[in-house]
């Protein structure tokens, strides 16, 4: 017994930057969608491993990690806060125009977004290089003064291995927003179909979270005191 | 429309197919079709099978005597562990998601490929990125760490290519990653019109929930190894106490993702074994709901009972509780579907095609296998038995006896459909025996050796362990003959096998009503389901068996 | 190799019947539901086959009883397990009183045993016949576990921390010793035996073979060596609080918590004092790390355990 096929609706426009495999271009952006929502969520399990195991030994060392938490450059801390979340009102801002079909804008507002990354960048490798200065670099080099050395360069270890991580998903953000810019420069998208614009952006807001989790994490333990 | 016995001629029909449309090599590696994509998987998760399965053979011959004679201690340490990371992480979790779920989601569903083909592609360059490094480390040496590479042995102690292994199985991981997020967006976008949840093959549902699984789990085995490599790189603390760390984190982050990764493992396997019971009984499965909802109870209980590995490990008593009652709930599900599966037998009209055989097995193997995890959820048993040959016999019962005979149950049933020939079935009916009976021969032994306090990755023994070793040495030779067997007919069929037709089994489900092979694009026109899975009613003498 | 099959291991400790018995009881549950399924599908397979007469199945759906029924038996059984198995593990957790330690360093790849009474051995136990032995033990590298399949007892071994277990031998003989957690190279060959002795024999072999004083004096030696004495006296007063009966003793910490003084405790603020301070004192004790091995400190340990009996001080 066979399922009966039947001819359906006129073959979609192929025109519009709809892929072969899509019924219509409301099914894509529902997948790209959901594709992207469910890779966000893979991105949270990877570094909510590293969250777990850092809060764990903050936990079973709250001194320690407080005296080297002090250690960490609060200053540049927050000025990377204010461009970072700055980056996402210019994100924000970039699929605004996305949606209003702003070719210029977008172009405008995601090269300002990959500007402000960079920035951000360049202040975290400054803020490296201090570190590596002072010695504060987790291996055979490392030097911390005072009775929680041990303690310290585990720390420092989460330290540069939650930022770098952060670091290394933002070049790769910034990468994918110059495809996307280039894309749309190129005349690629329009009011109908932006979706790329707005899946980068969601992205891009993804990493800004991580960071407004990691900054208190690690820079502002018991600052108060 | 009679397509049952047209599918004797001997000469193949003449027709556009997903392979002929185009033979370059170009087309085959630049492919984002998702039949090919499965093929190419099938080549390399077959390859790392029997590098995988060479390992196991100087395994069992080392074990025929108590004291070493055929390697040096250092080698049998690196071929357990290399067996181990080889057949779990490139060819188990692979197998049946990356060759027949790719294969047959987009088909089962009425879709002309999965949501995202070119992040497919990727994912099988991932993957073959992910197992050359592996090889290279298998080749200059190895790793010698056990498969679940514990530290601080693993991070500081070790002296084998611990990073170059673990950076492969970390890549591998992003292409697991990638299948289950592919699979999860065209399964809840893409299905075909009419095709409603609750009438969607079982085979799909247990993707779907194994998709859950990939997506939540892997990326904490990412992190997890990331930071193993980096203690060794950087000679940092992060699992070992001498440097102020904690081994039994690693412990916690490791099992956090690799008991889920036995669901992986195990859940599409379930599936297929659905799928082959419903069409060689010609009845819907008793409990399909039930069933279904089994799959994603599986998935998500399997996330709370990684701490039963660790209940010797000095984690607390408290936890340990926690843990033993968890494990037993999560048997609950997979005994049920076993239940609802012997239940689709009853009154139902029975063909003994081979690949029925193996879902037999199965449902054997599998009880075997998890009933005696329940033997490993009992805490005070568990202190005697864990470590043991005891959870080696445990866990080949549920991968080798289950997974692998579900695999392989499931090659043979849609072969017809993915080449368009059909296979010898006086052979296959022997390769399925000489499995069954070889891997039997090979596993239970062990579960009496675990019992009497053989540890695992022994490469020593005492001697009074030697007679049930040499049986297990036996069988395992049986086994492998019976895996050997199929890799002969099935390459054999591609060239000669009988044409098959678009339907030899005369069965339910989109895939079956498209050509064999099928199109490029799968379906002339987009199917419409108007009927429940697996409605063999009202079918009097349809032909079944082809043989 | 034929003539001798053994099947089951001995039992040769006293938890060793009743593991059995649960483990009996699992083996019945298992055999009896793998030959209900496999006789069912045994004989639905050839009852149902499709044959003229019986070309067509039966149109079923499910069963709504069955599904509660096979799920709720299962369910059921699987707690009386959890139930049983947990009672037994929860009683094997808990040390009974009048246990004595042996102590116990691992490291790639020997056991290391230390009596209190001064006796050490390497991949071998002596232990008496009934009495409740409790192992305390502790790893130099990396992790392994003491496993001794007749006493149906096994525990992780591990690196910077101490984990114990207690068993009591039931019957006089010769059982492996096994480690059980893979931990490199010769981890086959990390094994030994137990020597279960009659008391009387037990006693024989102790005065026998010793020649060297108990680890409690090695322990004090240890503690006047180091310096330890100097802050910590025993009648108070000092940089340190008395460590006279403080082995099992709750104190507590500057940071308001309060914790067991334990072995792992002792060990913990040899090597690293800052991590918990008792209340009331300066953070000045320096750390010994590196300047005491694992068997010293468990000396040490031992030492204090010692002082038990002693007079309390009252400087809390």
């Amino acid at each position: 017994m066979t399922i009966p096929v039947r001819r359906e609706q006129p073959l979609p426009d192929r025109s519009a930057g709809l892929a072969h495999h899509f019924d219509d271009l409301e099914q894509q952006h529902a997948a790209g969608s959901l594709g992207m929502w469910l890779f966000l969520v893979t991105e949270i399990l990877f570094f909510g491993g590293l969250f777990a195991a850092y809060a764990i030994y903050r936990w079973q060392y709250p001194a320690a990690f407080a005296v080297a938490s002090h250690e960490a450059d609060l200053v540049m801390g927050t000025i990377n806060t204010i461009v970072l979340i700055g980056s996402s009102l210019t994100m924000a801002l970039a699929v605004h125009y996305a949606q209003l079909g702003n070719r210029k804008a977008v172009v405008a507002f995601l090269i300002l977004t990959m500007v402000l990354g960079v920035a951000f960048l360049g202040i975290k490798g400054a803020e490296y290089h201090h570190k590596y200065l002072d010695n504060h670099f987790p291996g055979p080099d490392f030097v911390f003064p005072g009775p929680y050395a041990q303690q310290a360069e585990l720390f420092f270890i989460f330290y540069f291995i939650m930022t770098g991580l952060h670091a290394l998903h933002m070049v790769i953000g910034i990468g994918l927003l110059s495809t996307v810019a280039v894309l749309a420069w190129r005349g690629c998208y329009s009011s109908e179909h932006f979706a790329p614009v707005e899946l980068a952006g969601l992205y891009w807001h993804f990493v800004d979270v991580v960071w407004i989790f990691l900054f208190p994490l690690l820079y502002l333990i018991d600052r108060h005191k | 429309m009679d397509n049952t016995m047209e599918s004797e001629s001997k000469i193949p029909e003449k027709r556009v197919d997903y392979l002929n449309v185009d033979h370059s090599l170009k087309s085959w590696l630049l492919t984002t079709d998702h039949k090919r994509i499965a093929l190419l998987y099938l080549i390399s998760i077959t390859l790392f099978f029997f590098i995988g399965g060479i390992f196991a053979v100087m395994i069992r011959l080392e074990l025929l005597t108590p004291s070493g004679n055929l390697v040096q201690a250092e080698t049998y340490n690196r071929l357990f562990t290399m067996h181990g990371m080889m057949m779990i992480f490139f060819f188990l979790i692979p197998s049946i998601p990356a060759v027949l779920g790719n294969f047959l989601v987009p088909v089962m569903i009425g879709a002309r490929d999965l949501a995202f083909p070119r992040l497919n592609l990727l994912s099988w360059y991932i993957f073959i990125i992910g197992g050359a490094l592996a090889i290279s480390a298998a080749v200059s040496g190895g790793v010698d760490t056990g498969w679940t590479f514990y530290t601080p042995y693993s991070s500081t102690y070790s002296n084998s290519h611990v990073i170059v292994m673990g950076l492969g199985i970390f890549i591998a991981g992003f292409s697991s990653i990638l299948t289950g997020l592919n699979f999860m967006v065209t399964i809840h976008t893409m299905r075909a019109p009419g095709l409603t949840w609750f009438r969607l093959p079982l085979f799909i549902w247990a993707h779907y929930a194994t998709s859950i699984i990939q997506i939540l789990g892997t990326p904490v085995l990412a992190i997890t190894i990331a930071l193993v490599a980096l203690e060794r790189a950087f000679h940092v603390g992060i699992f070992d106490p001498a440097l102020g760390g904690d081994p039994l984190l690693f412990q916690h982050l490791f099992w956090f993702y690799s008991h889920p990764a036995v669901y992986i493992m195990i859940l599409p396997s379930l599936g297929v074994v659905s799928e082959l019971i419903a069409c060689f009984t010609r009845k819907r499965i008793f409990g399909y709901k039930v069933v279904a909802y089994s799959s994603i109870a599986i998935a998500v209980l399997g996330f709370l009972v990684w701490g039963h590995h660790m209940f010797v490990s000095g984690m607390s008593t408290y936890a340990s509780l926690v843990f033993s009652i968890l494990s037993f709930l999560v048997a609950v599900p997979s005994a049920i579907k076993v239940f609802n599966w012997t239940a689709t037998l009853y009154k139902g009209s029975i063909v003994y095609d081979t690949p029925i055989l193996y879902a037999f097995g199965f449902i054997g193997l599998f009880t075997m296998g998890g009933l005696t995890g329940l033997f490993l959820a009992t805490l005070a048993i568990d202190v005697h038995v864990t470590d043991t040959y005891f959870v080696v016999a445990h866990f080949h019962y549920i991968m080798v006896g289950g997974a692998l005979m579900g695999y392989l149950g499931g090659i043979h049933y849609w072969w017809p459909k993915i080449t368009g020939r059909l296979y010898p079935e006086g052979w296959s009916k022997l390769a399925a025996l000489l499995v069954f009976v070889g891997f039997n021969l090979t596993f239970f032994p062990q579960f009496i050796l675990g019992y009497m306090g053989m540890p695992r990755r022994y490469y020593h023994y005492p001697p009074e362990f030697q007679a049930l070793n040499v049986l297990s040495s036996a069988g395992a030779s049986v086994l492998g003959v019976g895996y050997l067997i199929p890799v002969i007919y099935l390459l054999w069929s591609i060239k000669y096998g009988p044409a098959a037709g678009p339907n030899p089994f005369n069965a339910k489900g989109l895939e079956w009503q498209t050509q064999s092979p099928p199109i490029t694009q799968n379906f002339e026109t987009t199917p419409v389901v108007t009927e429940e899975a697996y409605d063999y009613s009202g079918e009097e003498g349809a032909t079944v068996a082809r043989s | 190799m034929w003539s001798e099959l053994p099947l089951f291991p001995e039992q040769a400790s006293s938890v060793a019947g009743r593991v059995d018995l649960l483990y009996f009881f699992l083996v019945a549950v298992a055999g009896i539901f793998s030959v209900l399924i496999f006789s069912l599908v045994f004989f639905f397979a050839i009852r149902y086959r499709r044959r003229p007469g019986n070309m067509a199945a039966a149109r079923i759906h499910g069963s709504t009883v069955l599904e509660v029924l096979w799920t709720v038996i299962p369910l059921g059984l699987t707690m009386v397990m959890f139930g049983w198995g947990s009672l037994l593990f929860l009683r094997n957790a808990r040390t009974p009183p009048g246990s004595f330690e042996i102590y116990v360093v691992a490291k790639q790849w020997m056991w290391k045993i230390q009596h209190p009474e001064g006796l050490r051995e390497i991949n071998e136990l002596h232990v008496p016949t009934g009495m409740p032995v409790r192992l305390v033990m502790t790893s130099e590298d990396v992790i392994h576990s003491f496993y001794v399949p007749a006493f149906r007892v096994k525990q992780d071994v591990l690196p910077g921390r101490y984990t114990s277990m207690w068993f009591q031998p039931t019957r006089a003989g010769k059982y492996h010793l096994f480690c059980a957690e893979y931990c490199g190279n010769q981890h086959s060959a990390m094994g030994g035996w137990v020597y279960v002795m009659e008391p009387a024999e037990y006693e024989k072999w102790l005065s026998g073979g010793s020649t060297g004083e108990s680890m409690a004096t090695t322990g004090q030696g240890l503690f006047e060596r180091l310096g330890c004495s100097s802050c910590h006296r025993s009648e108070g007063g000092g940089r340190g609080p008395s460590l006279e009966g403080l082995l099992g003793k709750k104190v507590q910490l500057d940071s308001g918590q309060a914790v067991v003084a334990d072995e792992s405790y002792i060990r913990e603020s040899i090597l690293n004092p800052r991590a918990k301070i008792v209340g009331g004192y300066q953070p000045l004790m320096p750390t010994f790390q590196g300047q005491v091995s694992e068997e010293q400190l468990l000396q040490l340990v031992a030492y204090l355990k010692s002082l038990k009996k002693a007079e309390r001080s009252t400087t809390q």
